[in-house]
């Protein structure tokens, strides 16, 4: 499960930083790290359904949920 | 928007077509251990994606993370451990890199490869997971009579036994397509193992003025003698469900997963699990996954503040009750009338009236619903 880690490192304004760190406080995250870590996997996250899903398995799908009733 | 599975991406181990023919064929070849009706459950859950993202049974370095720190090694948050207990004679023919065959009933449902096998502290899991080592806890109890050692790594299932209740189990990739095809982008899903009572219809209403669509995900596997049986919950929540919701907006479906009573612990992973399905919000009981008096009655709530990225929106509603003074069902944050004036929905006082074959009064129970249970010879598990 351990994933390969990279080190970035970024220069952002100070009231920028002052900003991030209240919304991370506030949210609960214990650290700065882990609250960008977490909005930017979001981002890059979002759009994407993370399925891998054919389109003839996606009709399987819905054949079962047609023959379940749950779809007309 | 329906969320990602925990993780990035929805796990699929279940072989199909040739792939699958293949390694059946090879199956037949490789040393095999008889696994019992829980880890079986487990393995469709890996493999069906309910667990994304474990591709398989825990490996030490995850069990152990997930033990003391409550996240896999990645960082993920996952609370209880997903473990495969074997007799060291069982596997004494095969070691660290071997293809294992999983058989149930005799019959091959699985190939694992043995990643790693490690020995482990049943007390001290009972201590992290339930909090209590009194193995008067079912999931204590459950967890002294597992096997000595733990055989990690990664499982493709290749055939699984037919269930009773088959017809009423979705997986995740079948609610994602579901709740799409309902352009649903909000969905709440309720945690059950009971059949509904009023104060279950209040919160799941309560819920559901706030998003597209709800999913009542009923527990279907291994529950303690005196739970209502799985085909008694279902009848139940149809009745409800066709006399008392919208007919759009709702989703019945049984989850195939096994119930720790972890408290706290299973909050948290009934939340992620739920997440894989699709949905947006959970519903948190009071003492949810809770038994006896091992827990407190908020820390089922209390434990997500240490989990801001969860990746799904846990929903605290309290307790529901009927106040003769407001005349309906409320809670505690919206009656200001006295403790004289409530009236407790007690599902122990709704179970004992069910065995008795009386019908509960209507404030507790709707009567469709508590018809269609009496319907039953014996509604609960032994």
């Amino acid at each position: 499960m351990g994933e390969e880690k990279v080190e970035v490192k970024i220069t952002i304004p100070k009231s920028l930083y002052d900003k991030i760190k209240e919304e991370a406080d506030n949210a609960g995250f214990t650290d700065i790290e882990e609250f960008i870590r977490f909005v930017l996997e979001q981002l890059v996250e979002s759009g994407e359904t993370g399925e891998e899903l054919s389109p003839e398995d996606e009709e399987k799908v819905k054949e079962r949920l047609r023959a379940l009733g749950y779809i007309d | 928007m329906i969320p990602r599975p925990h993780g990035g991406r929805l796990v699929n181990r279940v072989l199909t077509g040739k792939r699958r023919e293949a390694l059946l064929r090879e199956a037949g070849e490789l040393p095999s251990i008889e696994i019992s009706y829980e880890r079986l459950i487990d393995l469709m859950d890996i493999a069906y994606g309910a667990f994304s993202p474990l591709e398989g049974f825990m490996v030490q370095e995850d069990y152990l993370h997930v033990l003391y720190d409550m996240r896999l090694s990645n960082d993920l948050p996952w609370t209880i451990p997903v473990t495969l207990d074997v007799d060291p004679e069982e596997i004494s023919s095969v070691k660290e890199g071997d293809d294992l065959a999983l058989k149930y009933n005799g019959e091959i449902v699985a190939v694992m490869r043995i990643e790693e096998i490690y020995g482990w502290d049943k007390k001290e899991y009972a201590r992290q997971v339930y909090k209590t080592t009194d193995k008067n806890h079912p999931g204590v109890a459950k967890t002294y009579h597992r096997k000595e050692l733990l055989v990690g790594g990664e499982i493709d299932l290749l055939r699984e036994p037919s269930h009773p209740l088959e017809n009423r189990i979705l997986w995740p990739i079948e609610t994602r397509v579901l709740f799409r095809e309902k352009k649903w982008r909000t969905i709440v899903a309720f945690q059950t193992r009971n059949v509904p009572h009023r104060g279950h219809e209040y919160v799941q209403k309560a819920a559901l003025t706030f998003t597209d669509g709800l999913l009542i995900h009923p527990l279907i596997g291994w529950k303690k003698p005196g739970d209502y049986r799985d085909e008694v919950i279902f009848a139940a929540y149809e009745a409800l469900i066709k006399y008392y919701y919208p007919k759009d907006v709702v989703v019945l479906a049984g989850l195939l997963m096994n119930m720790n009573y972890a408290g706290p612990r299973e909050a948290i992973h009934h939340a992620i699990v739920r997440k894989n399905f699709g949905a947006t919000h959970f519903i948190v009981g009071r003492d949810h996954a809770g038994v006896g008096d091992y827990y407190g009655p908020y820390e089922a709530w209390e434990i997500f503040d240490e989990f801001p990225d969860l990746g799904i929106t846990p929903l605290f509603i309290r307790e529901a009750f009927y106040c003769k003074k407001c005349g309906g069902m409320v809670n505690e944050k919206i009656c200001p009338h006295s403790e004289e004036y409530r009236v407790k929905i007690s599902g122990t006082k709704i179970r004992s009236m069910i065995r008795e074959g009386k019908i509960p009064p209507e404030y507790m129970m709707r009567p469709e619903v508590a018809r269609v249970i009496l319907s039953f010879k014996d509604p609960f598990v032994h």
